[in-house]
């Protein structure tokens, strides 16, 4: 540490807004809780994704559909559906457990694909995900289909839940605020865990195979473990997520976990830096915001400056989320918050080292 | 005793007989050599033992064990560690990384002991960065541990990937060409660098263009051309060889 002190004051800086963050926000409005809320699921998505894509350079388009399973793992263990009220103590594991599953389901399959080819049954894997969801009410209901799953139980610890508004500490604490203060919780301990994960020699294993994977086959790593290992605990993380979300919302349907969703949340990791775990939760923050700041401002701008409503916020959103791809692609294309390594791969690509390794 | 036996090994892509019954014997503590004209199937060799294309027939024994079906990381965890003729690092990452890479088979950590950081997981990348160390400075690139493999000079390049593959604690060392690109100094600093290996306790299989450096460094030389073996034998020896001459130089015009 260089700056121990200007290092320590940071981070006691962060950790206060953090913690008075949802009351503030709460003063704008509680809708701002929960946009804050699913921002950070979208961090912990981006973070799993990462693993995959960042540090074992597997480009994967179907990824929503882990979030898929760990939502209906959750919403089918604890909703009125079956009729079976399972603490989520208990759901969230098994959710992560079924994800992780999916992803070696996946992974097998794919080991000797790369780059576009892997992209391609990625993203079928996701559309087949979300469309056996979407049918699978007939002929035993199962999913209950496109009409979705409602009534799924929020986190509760006997009396507590953390659904319902409460008084705590002559606080008004409302249900989207003790969310908050969970989602925080557990996207500490992912941001430690990728962290961890990344040195050490699982995350020099993933790297090698990203880099060169003949070489790494040489070195002695079983690449066809490392690359479902990878899968897998993307997945996990993606399930843990689904599961969280299953319980905010309280109703799913596979509408949430359309292509898009995927290409959203692969866009957060190369916008914000494939590889690097900070880079990735500046992406997610970005382009969870951004949008809703847009619907809020764009307008009220554009009363005030025409008279009526010229553009519609969605298609302002579209039009600058790819205008912000294209300039970060061109001028800052390992991300906002590169990776050295990755940035040293994208630089020594541009110089035609591509064309060689694929010889 | 005999390392590695290799027993009529046969490779066939298509219509080009890459390797026809090819069978020679390396002892433990040996430098052998393996040369022979562009394209006489030396790296094909390589590739068939190193577990990279399974052999049509035959197959080799290593330490008294079949490598038949083994895949290639398998067979290097068995001991037979390789580097290639086109220098196949990880670019991007710097000299150490790339020796702790080569740690991977040889240490145990796994997720949770990553995640949990237990005082096994902290001893065992200890000794890896360690190690990694010893063995860049035993091919003496210590002082570019931090670089980025791919900003090495190509020599030192060359000498990363052998210090990689000795980080699985080979009993064989197979380079393809390690003296490839390199000059005169260089060459003989990677003779002394190989004879070091071979003092260390490691048996080397060397494929080499470089006439002297294998007339200095190799104990026995096998000779491939057009994929058959066509002679076998100390360097001297093979040097003074009709058949040997005749493929290197071809076939005397008075006949």
């Amino acid at each position: 540490m260089k700056h121990p002190w200007a290092v320590r004051i940071g981070v006691v800086l962060i950790a206060v807004t953090l913690a008075i963050l949802p009351f503030a926000l709460a003063q704008v409005g509680t809708a701002w809780v929960r946009i804050t809320n699913y921002a950070v699921l979208y961090i912990l998505l981006a973070l799993g994704l990462n693993i995959v894509v960042g540090f074992a350079g597997l480009l994967d388009l179907g990824y929503i559909a882990f979030y898929a399973v760990g939502a209906y793992t959750y919403a089918l263990l604890a909703s009125p559906q079956f009729g079976l009220h399972l603490p989520f103590w208990i759901i969230l594991p098994i959710g992560a457990a079924v994800a992780a599953f999916f992803g070696v389901v996946l992974g097998a399959p794919t080991l000797k694909l790369r780059g576009d080819y892997l992209a391609i049954v990625t993203l079928g894997f996701g559309e087949i995900i979300r469309i056996i969801l979407n049918n699978l009410s007939r002929p035993v209901n199962i999913t209950n289909g496109p009409q979705g799953i409602g009534g799924i139980d929020p986190f509760r610890v006997g009396e507590f839940s953390l659904a319902s508004p409460q008084e705590m500490f002559g606080l008004d604490v409302s249900g989207p605020i003790k969310y908050y203060y969970l989602l925080l919780a557990v996207l500490i301990a992912v941001i430690l865990v990728n962290l961890r994960l990344q040195n050490s020699r699982i995350g020099r294993a993933w790297e090698a195979i990203r880099e060169d994977e003949i070489a790494a086959r040489a070195s002695g790593i079983n690449t066809t473990n490392i690359k479902l290992l990878a899968f897998a605990m993307g997945a996990t993380f993606g399930g843990v997520a689904g599961g969280m979300f299953s319980a905010i919302q309280s109703f799913i349907s596979p509408e949430s976990f359309v292509l898009v969703e995927s290409v959203m949340v692969l866009s957060m990791v190369v916008l914000g830096g494939m590889g690097n775990i900070w880079g990735v939760v500046l992406g997610a923050l970005l382009l969870s915001f951004v949008p809703e700041i847009l619907r809020w401002t764009v307008e009220p701008a554009q009363m005030a400056l025409f008279g009526r409503m010229l553009i519609e916020p969605e298609v302002i959103r579209m039009l600058l989320f790819g205008l912000a791809l294209v300039l970060v692609m061109l001028f800052r294309p390992a991300g906002l918050l590169p990776s050295a390594v990755r940035q040293r791969e994208l630089t020594a690509r541009g110089q035609g080292e591509l064309t060689e390794r694929s010889t | 005793m005999n390392l590695l036996e290799g027993r009529g090994i046969g490779k066939r892509f298509g219509g080009v007989q890459a390797l026809s019954d090819v069978s020679f014997s390396i002892a433990e503590g040996e430098v052998f050599g393996l040369i022979g004209p562009n394209g006489a199937g030396k790296t094909t060799l390589f590739n068939v033992l190193t577990g990279i294309y399974p052999p049509d027939k035959g197959g080799f024994a290593f330490n008294g064990r079949a490598l038949d079906g083994l895949k290639a990381h398998q067979v290097a965890v068995a001991g037979i560690a390789r580097t290639f003729q086109n220098i196949r690092l990880f670019a991007n990452l710097s000299s150490i990384e790339n020796v702790m890479i080569g740690r991977h088979a040889r240490t145990r950590a796994g997720v949770w002991g990553a995640i949990l950081r237990t005082r096994r997981t902290l001893e065992e990348e200890d000794g890896i960065e360690r190690r990694a160390l010893e063995l860049l400075d035993f091919v003496g690139i210590r002082a570019r541990a931090n670089a980025p493999a791919g900003s090495l000079p190509y020599g030192d390049q060359r000498r990363l990937e052998i210090a990689r593959a000795l980080a699985i604690e080979p009993k064989l060392l197979a380079l393809d060409e390690p003296a490839a690109g390199m000059n005169a100094t260089e060459r003989v600093a990677l003779g002394k660098l190989i004879q070091a290996i071979r003092a260390s306790g490691v048996t080397v299989l060397l494929i080499e263009h470089d006439v002297r450096l294998v007339m200095n460094v190799c104990d026995r030389v096998l000779v491939l051309d057009y994929g058959e073996k066509i002679a076998e034998g100390r360097p001297a020896e093979v040097q003074s060889d009709a058949r040997v001459i005749e493929a290197y130089l071809g076939r005397p015009r008075a006949a």
